[in-house]
């Protein structure tokens, strides 16, 4: 027996079930993810792996005026990880497309967006604990941020936000790949250049001079500066008005290219 | 009750810019309470027809009717009333069978004790109680295929559209399956099902349409395609193309239609299988013909295509692996 709402405002009754079929499908994604390993390991031992190699490893020789590495390394690693963490959205949608779910989905009486919806929500939220997971590492290994609880938080803000908007580029291309594998395979060469060509591990300075121009103006360093100045409570300029201004720069462009491609997906 | 559950006149839907003509002028009427048959070989457009039904995909042009809603102007409430089961078991492995269920409950927007409810309902109906709580990844195929079926159905609707669903399944399964959709017409629910199977299509429906290169070739009872085609397949191999072709000659006027000559194989749809077969014999031992083997067949859908098109049920993948090339990957997978 199907429920059919009676309301007498349908407007907002199809609002409520939207938001309804969005935390069903971000419910279901999240216990999907907790109940597969590969993925929490992607999620949580790679990160950490991060912090352990460029502290012990290469922090040494990567000296940073005015600040330890690690204080440097570890917000950069936090923006690292969730960018990282987005790229989940497109492996999600991939494998659901790839299985007949966005089909099932499509056929279903429920909002169609919510599909989408679902899976960046759940990615979102994995990142929050992903974030308070990978600080509490950082804290072992030495990392003490000056900056105060809510500049931290506010950072936290940044990014998640910035990822967040990024997800939906990878959405599309989740949607747009053949399979998993291939989606997986096909953020790769988006996403490592950006995060690599960066602030997050090394200082500007350090960088190749036909480097410099890009990595100091590209979103993931003007996010990884916004986060640290914040974090360590150091001027950061106008950072975190540019990454929010990347951030919906990203939605208002890529949202709509990936509705569009859940569209016509089945 | 409307007479028909399903209308659909003229449907066309074409791929790549309209490179690609999947579904060709496509008209069918599918009556309300029966279970009705959509046979065809891998992209005949058997797929795409049933997307377009279920409001998954939009027609390029004409109208589609179900359960008197429009697919194109009322796709919400259309929705609400059909069930979907696609060609690959489209539940999500990494939760249990329980959690599936109350998943599409959920999406159904159903309240949560009812739900929940229905869920365990299903589960019990379908055999799968001992099972709801394990993990989808532990099931088997034949599991899997009640469980989506059981999705399709949480919110009991009356048109119900299946997709292949005993592709891949072993006999015992697809028996079960078979059963489970003959209770759900005892029940009154209208099921548009496709299939590659002749065997399936006889069992279950009550009538078909015949579906190739994306147009109906035939259409009407199953009894009524099976006279067209003769009841038999009668199979004679030889030790040399040769002797086949003289014993073609040698054996004509026993098939019902002219057989079909492959190599060294005659294979020849006949009315009476033992007096066809007894008959054929004599007329090629008298020639001192050898005969290498001899067999006697049900049709199959390979015949029917034979029958009706001239040529073989050919494997589409290929031609339509631009358009439908992840379904054909997913398909390497059962």
């Amino acid at each position: 027996m199907t429920t059919t709402a009676t309301t007498s405002s349908p407007h907002h009754s199809a609002l409520r079930w939207a938001f309804s079929d969005v935390l069903t499908l971000a419910k279901r994604n999240l216990i999907a993810l907790f109940r597969t390993p590969t993925l929490v390991v992607f999620a949580i031992i790679q990160p950490i792996m991060f912090v352990l190699l460029f502290r012990y490893v290469f922090g040494g020789a990567i000296p940073i005026p005015g600040v330890s590495y690690v204080n440097y390394l570890v917000p950069g690693i936090l923006v690292q990880t969730v960018i990282f963490g987005s790229v989940n959205t497109a492996i999600g949608l991939a494998e659901d497309l790839q299985k007949g779910l966005i089909e099932r989905f499509k056929a279903l009486p429920m909002a169609r967006m919510a599909v989408l919806g679902g899976r960046t929500l759940a990615d979102l939220s994995r990142s929050v604990v992903v974030l308070l997971i990978i600080t509490g590492v950082g804290t072992l290994v030495g990392f003490r941020p000056d900056g105060g609880i809510v500049p931290y938080l506010e950072a936290c803000l940044v990014m998640l936000v910035f990822a967040y908007c990024l997800s939906w580029g990878f959405a599309f291309v989740g949607l747009a790949a053949p399979s998993a594998e291939a989606a997986q395979a096909m953020t790769f060469p988006l996403i490592f250049p950006l995060v690599f060509a960066s602030v997050i591990f090394v200082p500007l300075a350090k960088l190749p001079w036909w480097l410099q121009g890009f990595a100091n103006n590209q979103p993931i360093s003007q996010a990884t500066y916004a986060v640290r100045g914040l974090m360590l409570g150091q001027p950061h300029g106008n950072s975190v008005w540019v990454s929010l201004a990347w951030s919906i720069g990203f939605i208002a462009f890529l949202a709509p290219l990936a509705v569009n491609r859940f569209r016509k997906a089945a | 009750m409307s007479e028909f559950a399903v209308e659909a006149t003229d449907i066309v839907r074409t791929f790549h810019d309209g490179s690609f003509r999947a579904l060709d002028g496509v008209t069918l009427r599918v009556p309300t309470g029966q279970v009705f048959g959509l046979l065809g070989p891998n992209g005949s457009g058997k797929t795409t027809m049933v997307r377009i039904l279920s409001t998954v995909l939009a027609p390029t042009s004409g109208t589609a009717i179900v359960n008197g809603l429009d697919v194109v102007k009322q796709p919400g409430q259309v929705r609400k009333v059909i069930g979907l089961a696609g060609q690959f078991a489209a539940v999500d492995e990494n939760l249990t069978g329980f959690e599936n269920l109350r998943m599409v409950s959920f999406l159904n927007h159903m309240e949560k004790s009812t739900a929940i409810r229905r869920s365990h309902e299903l589960l019990v109906d379908f055999g799968l109680d001992a099972f709801a709580n394990k993990q989808v990844k532990t099931y088997s195929g034949g599991m899997r295929r009640r469980l989506d079926l059981a999705a399709a159905l949480v919110a009991t609707p009356p048109i119900l559209f299946l997709d292949e669903p005993t592709t891949g399944l072993d006999p015992q399964s697809r028996q079960d399956l078979w059963s489970i959709i003959e209770r759900l017409v005892e029940g009154g629910t209208t099921i548009l099902l496709t299939t590659q199977y002749l065997e399936e299509a006889d069992r279950l429906c009550k009538q078909l349409v015949v579906l190739d290169h994306g147009k109906i070739i035939a259409e009407g009872t199953s009894a009524q395609l099976k006279s067209q085609l003769g009841n038999t397949v009668l199979v004679l191999t030889f030790a040399s193309t040769d002797d086949a072709k003289r014993a073609n000659d040698l054996i004509a006027g026993i098939p019902d239609k002219p057989a079909n000559v492959d190599g060294t194989v005659i294979e020849a749809t006949v009315s009476n299988g033992p007096a066809a077969a007894a008959d054929a014999l004599r007329r090629i031992d008298a020639a001192q013909i050898t005969l290498v083997g001899l067999a006697l067949r049900e049709p199959s859908l390979d015949d029917v295509f034979l029958s009706l098109t001239g040529h073989k049920a050919e494997d589409f993948d290929s031609v339509e692996a631009p358009a439908l090339g992840r379904r054909a990957r997913r398909k390497a997978k059962v």
